[in-house]
């Protein structure tokens, strides 16, 4: 399987204070990889780097470089926007638009000049098909995100990222704000789209990686501490404060 | 993206027109001023004790003026100040939460009513009804559109103060409590020092309000510009005098037009002051909260 | 009495010292638009609604006058509201918390304090004189725009601060741009906030008159504009006319054309609490 996202020392600064401290690391395609450690480990920020929206915290400040399908993201030349297409994300608390379901999955769409209407609407049936929602929804498109529950509305927001046909999906704990048969569904989610995209997964829930994830990388404090196989990390690590933590040492 | 940018551009153009307007405003009093303080020194200006720019006999005092605002200001003060103040306190000392949340929009309705009713109200119902206690009461004075002015700028003094009551951490009320005050103790002794601040901007925004004031006074204090504190005679504001001569038939680049031009930058640096020092102390005792 | 009992006295009376204050200007206002109602609302017919005005006080109409209000209100809502909004939009969305924008908003809340009289200055100079306008329709509308720009610009910043950041947030992840952004998302989450501050405005507008006054609005205009160089009166105008006016009869005239302001007036603002509290209702995100 070859490189997708690679990050080449990478250092990152909110201010005077080093939130990443020389990351270099290579993700593989089509797989899910998580990222874990306690808070404040500069997890989400390093997520957030590979889709640029670190962009709007005024005291950001990237050395290295982000390479997404070999180009550096951070180059002058690179229309973020048109980033973002190909780099999706879904959030922590669900986040839908105060729109239809409709609206909201064909948004993305909408926004690039797409106005057929035949076209959006297959688009909206695919994307909510993927997303395991399109039969809960199918008969009442324009009810209200809103009023659908908080597992619902999540996964509105994968399906919303996911009309957008993006190859890289960004995930910063998106099973934190559900309850644990919410998760379950979209923890079996995630396992069905790493066959078409490639997934990074932030997590606080250790067991969640384990079960989900292909590859895992340790943080801690702004260093990557270990990045391996998934399987390695959990019964092998080859670092005391790898251990330490999945151990539960820490937290 | 261009299109994005001369969209930024334009929605910053908007902005800017504020700046343009108060440029603009600044601009036109200080030009038509200093024309008029090219006949008019600014001595006389300020110590003639008359001010007659559309007689013969012309003199330019601004006192007689200044004194019928200041004159109709301080009547509405005193009567919005407490009550104002009253109402504050009970609000948020004694009422009941859904008491005061139908109340106070409902206070802001005295902001909303337009100022030349309540200049018919002070000319036909205040005027005559005052006349029949006091019989020496002229038919235009400084009384009756002092006292209806107050009653206009109630919600200002008590919207702001009760606000800043509020702003007041509730540990200070409890712990006046506790100590067996009363409500009344409580809100004099406690809530209201501590909220100093925030009640002395609304008086002085209040003040502000009743100074720039036009309609009332123009109905019903009269046009007859007198250096006097008599509350029962008749006197003519900053603001009524505009009017009157906007009213009449004034040739552009006269002595007479360019007046109310002199007149307007008095009122104009009165309100600033005020309003700037009001708007400081608001900061500052925001920040402290925050 | 000992202490204890003379304080909680004098707690009680002011207690009622303060129900009383509370209502006192209510009930006086009530007692006012009492009496105008007494004295006004029998000459409210349709004669009174569509006649011109004139000498005669059991002649005359305020036809030109509502009418003359209406032509300001719709030239004032075309240009204060793409105006605010827009400016509004700008600060809140755009300008970085720069020098230059906490200038802007200091002076915005300048502007707001400045008595109404004043922008009439500034009018007659720029608009009615400078810009050629004189005293039409479309100076007035000038005139009133920037008097309430404030309102407007205030309500739609406050309204675009209440949508939340994760609305912006999910947006920018799809790739819209900032402008898509706000157009497609953020603009419709505030308009119940930015359409109350609208009409906040508009209504302040109705009732204005010293600025109208001093560009040159008339107060005897016997007939109605078809265009917005026309000169022109209003409600506000007309009324202080007849206030002016020394026969009792046009004093019946001025207190049944102040009901019909009232009505205006008192409906814009209930329309505006209605749409105030329902949208605040909606932002339960």
């Amino acid at each position: 399987m070859e490189n997708v996202l690679e990050a080449k020392n990478v250092n990152v600064f909110y201010g005077d204070f080093q939130a990443l401290k020389n990351i270099n690391m290579k993700f593989k395609k089509n797989a899910v990889t998580a990222l874990i450690g306690p808070s404040g480990c500069g997890k989400s920020t390093y997520l957030r780097l590979f889709n640029r929206m670190n962009d709007y915290i005024d005291s950001f400040n990237l050395q290295g470089e982000i390479m997404v399908e070999n180009k550096n993201i951070y180059n002058k030349e690179i229309v973020v926007e048109e980033l973002r297409k190909k780099v999706g994300m879904v959030f922590q608390k669900p986040n839908p638009f105060p729109k239809s379901i409709f609206e909201n999955v064909a948004y993305g769409l909408k926004i690039q000049g797409v106005t057929n209407k035949a076209v959006l609407k297959n688009a909206v049936r695919k994307a909510l098909q993927q997303a395991a929602l399109w039969d809960e929804v199918k008969l009442d498109l324009d009810k209200s995100a809103l009023a659908l529950s908080g597992g619902q509305q999540q996964r509105l927001c994968i399906a919303r990222t996911l009309a957008v046909e993006p190859s890289i999906i960004l995930m910063d704990e998106p099973t934190s704000a559900l309850d644990p048969i919410a998760t379950a569904k979209v923890e079996e989610l995630i396992r069905e789209l790493k066959q078409k995209y490639t997934i990074i997964i932030v997590t606080h829930n250790m067991q969640q990686a384990s079960r989900i994830s292909d590859y895992t990388a340790f943080f801690y404090m702004g260093d990557m501490i270990e990045y391996n196989k998934t399987d390695t990390i959990f019964t092998n690590p080859q670092h005391e404060r790898t251990q330490n933590y999945i151990t539960g040492r820490f937290g | 993206m261009k299109k994005e940018k001369i969209i930024e551009g334009l929605l910053k153009f908007s902005a800017l027109v504020t700046i343009l307007t108060t440029v603009g405003i600044l601009y036109v009093l200080l030009s038509e001023s200093i024309a008029f303080f090219r006949e008019v020194s600014i001595w006389e200006f300020i110590t003639d004790k008359e001010w007659t720019p559309l007689f013969v006999n012309k003199h330019f005092g601004i006192m007689p003026l200044v004194a019928g605002t200041l004159l109709t200001t301080f009547i509405a003060i005193s009567v919005a100040l407490p009550i104002g103040i009253t109402i504050a306190i009970y609000l948020s000392e004694y009422a009941h939460k859904r008491f005061k949340k139908i109340v106070k929009p409902l206070l802001e309705i005295l902001a909303a009513v337009p100022t030349v009713v309540y200049g018919f109200f002070a000319l036909t119902v205040v005027t005559p009804f005052l006349q029949s206690i006091i019989p020496s009461m002229s038919g235009f004075n400084a009384l009756s559109a002092g006292i209806v002015m107050g009653i206009m700028i109630i919600p200002y003094v008590s919207s702001l103060s009760e606000d800043a009551l509020s702003a007041v951490p509730k540990e200070l009320r409890n712990g006046s409590y506790a100590m067996g005050s009363t409500r009344l103790q409580t809100a004099f002794k406690v809530m209201v020092p501590a909220a100093s601040s925030g009640i002395i901007v609304s008086v002085i925004l209040a003040f502000s309000r009743a100074i720039g004031e036009t309609m009332i006074v123009a109905i019903a204090a009269g046009q007859q510009p007198r250096l006097t504190m008599n509350p029962l005679v008749p006197i003519e504001t900053i603001t009524a005098y505009i009017v009157q001569v906007s009213l009449g038939d004034v040739q552009h680049n006269s002595i007479e037009y360019k007046t109310i031009f002199a007149a307007g930058i008095t009122l104009f640096i009165f309100t600033f002051i005020l309003n700037n020092i009001g708007f400081y102390i608001r900061k500052k005792y925001r920040e402290q909260y925050e | 009495m000992n202490n204890s009992q003379i304080n909680r006295l004098k707690d009680k009376t002011f207690n009622y010292f303060g129900i009383f204050c509370t209502l006192i200007g209510l009930v006086i206002l009530a007692f006012f638009i009492g009496s105008i109602f007494y004295d006004g609302l029998r000459r409210i017919d349709w004669d009174f609604l569509t006649s011109l005005p004139s000498r005669k006080a059991e002649k005359a109409g305020i036809l030109t006058a509502w009418v003359g209000s209406i032509w300001i209100v719709i030239f004032t809502f075309i240009i204060v509201v793409p105006l605010g909004i827009s400016a509004g939009i700008y600060l809140e969305e755009y300008a970085k918390k720069s020098r230059l924008s906490s200038l802007i908003e200091v002076n915005i809340s300048n502007l707001a304090g400045v008595p109404s009289i004043i922008y009439g200055l500034l009018s007659l100079e720029i608009f009615v004189r400078l810009f050629g306008m004189g005293n039409s329709i479309l100076a007035g509308s000038c005139t009133l725009a920037l008097l309430v720009l404030p309102i407007v610009i205030v309500a739609t910043g406050e309204a675009l601060k209440a949508v939340p950041h994760s609305i912006r947030a999910a947006s920018y992840a799809l790739g819209a741009s900032k402008w898509q952004t706000v157009w497609e998302q953020v603009l419709p989450a505030s308009f119940g906030g930015i359409l109350t501050g609208v009409i906040l405005a508009i209504s302040r507008a109705v009732g204005e008159t010293a600025p109208l006054i001093v560009i040159g609005a008339l107060l005897y205009v016997p007939f109605t504009p078809s265009s917005p160089m026309d000169e022109f009166t209003v409600l506000p105008i007309q009324i202080f006319n007849w206030i002016s006016r020394p026969q009792h009869e046009f004093t019946t005239n001025a207190a049944a054309a102040i009901i019909i302001l009232l009505l205006i007036t008192f409906i814009m603002n209930g329309v505006a609490v209605y749409f105030r509290n329902k949208w605040q209702k909606k932002i339960n995100w």
